[in-house]
């Protein structure tokens, strides 16, 4: 013990302890004060807050407590000098700190740069007459929310019609790299009947055709869906904004004759819900409504070929069951769905082709003519085949459905 | 000498309004005396017009068409309910009219009957086409309630219009009447603070004028116009359209639930959505009004979107009523 008060024995590390508080205070104690060099970047750092440091023999560990009052007389009189000193200079630095804190360290982005970063980002997404846009875009919420828009009879929405097919967008081009062909063949105006052929488990071709003719001719599609649509929620009430209504007789006449373009997708739920295996081949084609429908409106029927949309989600099971239990038609099982979730219900981005053929015309028949079932079936059957062979040109064309 | 016309259910805001404006007309029109006929008395004045206290579910009616020398008769008390189950809706629509056409039937002298039908006769479903024609029938939603009722009552009517072809007989199935002071459902409905619908359904929605429903009763009275014809104003509009524009907010229920469970959320929050009404507030129902104008030759004058508007206009404004505009 012969270099107690010196410097600590090799090995102590200026652990506390090893002095007597009274007289002379430990290794640890002697460096908090500051008399020789301490050994942690940290304690000197906090020791140099202290300026009387020679006055500190007995100050406390700095960990912001009060300091203890010492033993003795002469201890009051200390500890009066050491706490008046400490809180000028603890308001000193306080307020250094306040001050220089604004000044040289940055407390956040800038208001100004935060909102040029708004304004560009802004520019680059809705152009530079963004501001305009933008007050648009604002007023036509404010006139949604005051609910002064109109819908049709039927409870079409133009202006849902818009916002689907700006969002659309991306999916056709980008994820499905839709080639469309023979827009020529749909009329510019007047009623027209598209048939298509069914397929993808779930319903998009019907979406992307609605989508391919509102951008290339400026026509709405006027889908015609099974009532199972009309009686789900939410999706029966986003297909009447989008203009979809009931597959009958009555509401398809109702549409043509007023000279609007219906699309009739007439496999229905056993061209969408078939097996992968059988992709490409066209099921029982309906019961001719549509002809018949056609004929009485005098308009044209346009056979319409959608290819890509059978690779979209491979149907591999069913679960008849469960379908029959929650009234579905089927229920599908994809490679990835329901095994990944979610995930499995992202569509595979198969490439898509959608082809207009020449329009058939119905006109050269009677409205009369709609009640033989003979001629109706005839005409059926040349749709069916004209969507067939069309479908097999074009799978030819399209090679690899993916790449 | 003019028409005697017999209007029934005068204790109905609607059918005594409308007693009073047929009286007003007067002899130049001719109609020489409106007699009206209802258990309670009606509410307010109700001018020219003769009240007959009587029970038209009891043979007592056939003995008033006697004495009055009725030649017209205008049943107007087919009424949907407008609150809670509606228990008595039955007794007094189905009933009521098979003892008034027993009576018709047995009199001599009644030459013409308009019935106030609904368009309620169509039910509402998912399996609906986009408009019903006064051809077309219920495909769904008419087994029970109001709607049953109705379709009851016009099958009473047809096996009548079988018995007595002589007989002039004018069907009008009208769309609900919105305005301030009559009451029906959608009045009651759109009253509320807010209103529940069924959750993922926007139904489509029509409403009539009160002056177009006036109007279509009065021609059928004062000129013959047999036949069946739905009334409605023009266009549609979706319930969540007439949430906004009232600024009342929408609280879904889901739709197994508000018949049960839900309902009492539903009338806890100050609103009550009998089961006929939760229908038509799920699927909607639109008439196609072609045969009003090119057979009956009536033109409506406001349409589902004017007559709402003036009822919104009449109504407090709810309190979601600042976040739109309208122009």
């Amino acid at each position: 013990m012969s270099d107690e008060g010196g410097t600590p024995p090799i090995g102590t590390r200026g652990e506390a302890g090893r002095g007597s508080p009274a007289s002379s205070p430990s290794a640890a104690a002697r460096s908090l004060a500051g008399r020789q060099p301490p050994r942690k970047p940290v304690v000197k750092a906090k020791a140099q807050q202290h300026p009387p440091a020679d006055e500190a023999a007995v100050e406390p560990p700095p960990s912001g407590a009060a300091p203890r009052p010492p033993r003795g007389a002469s201890g009051t009189r200390r500890l009066r000098s050491v706490t008046d000193a400490d809180a000028a200079a603890a308001a000193a630095e306080a307020a250094r700190r306040a001050t220089g804190a604004s000044d040289d360290i940055p407390g956040g982005i800038p208001l100004d740069d935060v909102l040029t970063a708004i304004a560009e980002a802004a520019r680059r997404v809705m152009g530079s007459d963004w501001e305009r846009r933008l007050a648009t875009m604002l007023a036509a919420l404010r006139t949604r929310l005051g609910g002064d828009y109109a819908v049709d009879e039927f409870g079409f929405d133009p202006q849902v019609v818009e916002v689907m097919a700006a969002a659309f967008e991306p999916i056709a081009e980008k994820w499905f790299r839709l080639q469309v062909r023979g827009i020529e063949n749909i009329p510019v105006d007047g009623g027209a009947l598209l048939v298509a052929n069914h397929s993808g488990t779930v319903p998009v071709d019907g979406l992307m055709t609605g989508y391919a003719v509102k951008k290339h001719t400026d026509r709405n599609l006027r889908p015609l869906g099974a009532d199972l649509v009309f009686s789900l929620p939410f999706v029966g009430q986003v297909a009447r904004k989008m203009g979809a209504t009931l597959a009958c007789t009555d509401d398809a006449e109702r549409l043509l004759r007023g000279g609007e373009l219906a699309g009739v997708w007439p496999e229905g739920f056993k061209g969408i819900g078939k097996p992968f295996a059988e992709r490409y081949k066209l099921q029982r084609f309906g019961r001719g409504g549509f002809v018949s429908s056609a004929m009485r409106a005098q308009v044209p029927i346009v056979p319409v070929s959608i290819v890509g949309a059978e690779e979209i989600y491979p149907l591999v099971g069913n679960v008849p069951s469960l379908a029959r239990l929650l009234g579905l038609p089927y229920l599908p099982i994809t490679p990835f769905f329901p095994l990944l979730g979610p995930l499995g219900l992202i569509p595979l981005p198969s490439k898509w082709i959608i082809e207009f053929g020449e329009p058939i015309r119905t006109d050269a028949y009677d409205p009369e003519a709609a009640d033989d079932p003979m001629l109706l079936f005839n005409v059926t059957d040349q749709v069916r085949e004209t969507i067939q062979q069309t479908l097999y040109t074009l799978l030819v064309e399209r090679g690899n459905a993916f790449f | 000498m003019g028409r005697v016309v017999l209007v029934t259910g005068v204790s109905s805001v609607f059918a005594s309004r409308f007693a009073r404006a047929l009286a007003d007309l007067g002899e130049d029109a001719g109609i020489s005396k409106v007699v009206g006929i209802d258990t309670m008395l009606p509410p307010g004045d109700i001018g020219g017009v003769k009240f007959v206290r009587a029970d038209i579910r009891t043979p007592v009616v056939g003995k008033v068409i006697a004495v009055e020398d009725v030649d017209t008769v205008v049943h107007l008390d087919v009424t949907m309910p407008t609150r809670g189950r509606g228990g008595g809706a039955k007794e007094r629509n189905v009933i009521g009219t098979m003892q008034l056409l027993a009576a018709c039937q047995r009199s001599g002298i009644v030459r013409k009957l308009v019935l106030g039908s609904s368009t309620a006769v169509y039910g509402s479903s998912s399996r609906d086409p986009a408009m019903f024609t006064e051809s077309l029938l219920a495909r769904d939603g008419a087994s029970r309630g109001f709607p049953k009722n109705i379709v009851e009552v016009e099958s009473y009517l047809r096996g009548f219009a079988r018995r007595r072809p002589d007989i002039i007989i004018t069907t009008l199935r009208s769309a609900q009447v919105l305005h301030p002071e009559i009451d029906t459902p959608l009045r009651h409905y759109f009253a509320n603070p807010v209103l529940p619908s069924a959750l993922g359904f926007d139904p489509r929605l029509q409403f009539l004028h009160l002056d177009d429903a006036f109007a279509v009763l009065t021609q059928a009275v004062a000129h013959d116009r047999p036949g069946t014809f739905n009334l409605a104003g023009d266009g549609v509009l979706l319930l969540s359209q007439c949430a906004r524009r009232l600024g009342r907010p929408v609280v879904p229920l889901p739709a197994v639930g508000l018949l049960s469970g839900a309902r009492g959320v539903a009338r806890a929050l100050g609103a009550d959505v009998s089961a006929d009404l939760y229908r038509l507030l799920t699927y909607g129902r639109v008439v196609d009004t072609s045969a009003l104008r090119d057979i009956f030759g009536y033109e409506p004058v406001h349409t589902t979107e004017q007559t709402f508007e003036e009822f919104r206009a009449a109504s407090r404004p709810g309190m979601l009523a600042g976040m739109g505009t309208r122009t």
